[in-house]
């Protein structure tokens, strides 16, 4: 039966995460030396472009069809069965088809979020490859396993309410494979200076409202659960932009526009997978933890370990994810959501565990996947530009344009 | 013929205007660049990363003038940038063989200013 | 006194200013222009109208310096811009006849650096 106060809340919802990616673009955008920032612009437009097509050819049913434990194979290719009458095993109040294209938006803001691992170095056929086949090979299976009918590590009981594991920790597992085996950028020992931070708080301001279409529209109906993600989302974010500031205060002697968006980022995706199962106070305090480790990762153990992560995906994103997915397991608790399960701080210790179960896995496949895809793509396209195209910048090698004229 | 060039602290840039006005030296070509001499850069500091040295903005002026022009323009320009603080700035004095005023073509002092 | 003008490639001026810092150059000018050499300008398309032999993006560095340190500014240029490709730049010297510290009001030699 058809509801349509819960159809117009997910066709609403799907506009806030579409508009993530564009907003992504500009956060990530405004972190890059300014002749490469055309090349980010491009790369976060063309995933939209490129992965709305794949989730409709054949993502979809990869994901979300029911095939076997680990994907959902080809039933639902090109949509065929997803129509507009509701498939209740994921959402019986709105039409099938309203489901699928909110999940699209999430198919595509993952593989856009690697963009900031290799930033400013990529070669555009093999960016346009790589993503493409680490949405097939990469994404859509573990979307299966966590969300699809049938999946594996939905059968165990794995809570990840709006993408914890299946959007942050498998983008910034990548994000650090990636990385590693592209190598430094060139020519940047004395200047990561970001060139444009309005872009990047501007991308932040749209990040943060997406958001609330990413986590509450997980809640796929207009409801009390919409609304506790809702609150915990804007909770977790406003508490760890807060004590990132805090943070940089105390340790550097000032509170930098940076860090307190980078810190609000790293809230929103630790509370992503947490934010359907736990308490408002419950998500600041995620929130907080969020700042703390990130910063961390970002601050303290990126320059030690000499990788270059261009915009701290992995930092970030990776971090925030695993983080997230592992409070989960401690905070989760019924009294919020029924369907869900408890905590270990609310007596069941197990969901701590199959959270971190689920984290490792889902580490290890990544790792080990998007390491053959990375490899793959190089033979066949070469990842990386010459390195006087790099120097030159990727909007004029790319793209043959350039964002900014010197003269009028 | 001098080409005078100044490189100033970029607040100071409407006083050592004025001052200039006031010697009747009203041609100036003004430019923002970046400059690093005795005084120390800022630190910048991004997601941790502190990066300290960096070059300092600074305005460049440039100024031709006749020979008996040249002592009042540095004069002007001192009095207009002068604090007493590291970064106040430098003035160059080169010598101008020619000049070229491009609407008449007129040659040499007379197309100074 | 000389004035050093270079024109060089933006991605090289981290290493010419460290080269620069190693041979006690410190006082340097930085300012970003457009430029056109033997080097072929870039294409740029914008919604199919291709445009070529643009201007590229350079730097502009000025440097003052007494004539001891002129040879060892060039060197460090040098060292720190060159590719052995079109577009390395290219390095003018003028002779300065005067310079001033606007903070002391010190000229000459004295005044430099």
């Amino acid at each position: 039966m058809i509801n349509g106060a819960d159809t117009v809340f997910i066709l609403f919802s799907t506009s806030l995460v579409m508009l993530m990616t564009p907003g992504l673009a500009f956060f990530y955008g405004g972190m890059v030396r300014r002749k490469n920032i055309l090349s980010v612009l491009m790369q976060c437009f063309i995933a939209l472009c490129l992965l709305s097509l794949h989730w409709m050819f054949f993502g979809y049913s990869l994901s979300f069809a029911p095939g076997n434990v680990f994907w959902g194979g080809f039933k639902w290719a090109g949509l065929s069965g997803v129509g507009l009458e509701p498939y209740a095993a994921y959402s019986a109040t709105i039409p099938h088809q309203a489901f699928m294209i909110f999940q699209m938006m999430f198919a595509v803001i993952t593989p856009a979020l690697i963009i900031g691992a290799f930033a400013e170095r990529m070669r555009f056929s093999a960016f346009l490859a790589f993503i493409l086949l680490w949405a097939t090979f990469v994404y859509d299976p573990i979307c299966h396993w966590v969300w699809g009918e049938g999946g594996w590590l939905k059968s165990l009981g794995v809570l990840d309410f709006a993408g914890g594991i299946v959007v942050h920790t498998s983008a910034g597992i990548a994000a650090l494979v990636t990385t590693i085996f592209m190598g430094k950028r060139k020519n940047l020992e004395h200047t990561p200076s970001p060139h444009n931070l309005p872009f990047v708080v501007l991308g932040t301001a749209l990040l943060w409202f997406g958001w609330f279409g990413f986590n509450a529209g997980s809640a796929l109906a207009a409801n009390g659960l919409a609304v506790n993600a809702f609150v915990a989302t804007n909770a977790a974010a406003a508490a760890a932009g807060l004590s990132w500031a805090l943070l940089e205060w105390i340790r550097n002697g000032k509170p930098t526009v940076f860090g307190m968006v980078t810190g609000s980022i790293a809230g929103l995706a630790t509370v992503t997978p947490a934010s359907g199962f736990v308490s408002v106070m419950s998500a600041i305090i995620i929130g907080v933890s969020a700042s703390v480790l990130c910063f961390i990762a970002v601050s303290i153990t990126k320059p030690k370990f000499k990788y270059d992560d261009s915009l701290d995906a992995f930092g970030v994103h990776g971090v925030g994810g695993i983080l997230g997915t592992l409070l989960t397991g401690l905070f989760a608790s019924k009294a919020i959501n029924s369907a869900g399960a408890n905590g270990l701080f609310y007596g069941n210790y197990k969901q701590f565990f199959i959270q971190l179960f689920a984290v490792i896995v889902v580490v290890i496949y990544t790792f080990v996947v998007t390491f053959i895809i990375y490899k793959l793509v190089d033979v066949f396209f070469r990842m990386r530009v010459s390195e006087k195209d790099e120097s030159m910048g990727l909007d004029l090698t790319q793209h043959h344009e350039r964002a900014y004229t010197v003269l009028e | 013929m001098k080409l005078v060039i100044a490189i100033i602290q970029p607040y100071k840039l409407e006083e050592v205007k004025e001052e200039l006005y006031k010697s009747e030296i009203n041609l100036i070509t003004v430019s923002e660049v970046l400059g690093h001499g005795r005084q120390m850069g800022v630190t910048e500091v991004y997601r941790g990363h502190k990066e300290t040295g960096n070059l300092l903005r600074k305005i460049r002026l440039e100024i031709a003038v006749n020979e008996n022009y040249v002592e009042p323009a540095i004069k002007a320009i001192v009095k207009g940038a002068k604090t007493g603080e590291a970064g106040d700035g430098k003035i160059f004095v080169l010598d101008l063989n020619e000049c070229v005023r491009i609407r008449t073509e007129e040659r040499g002092p007379v197309a100074i200013g």
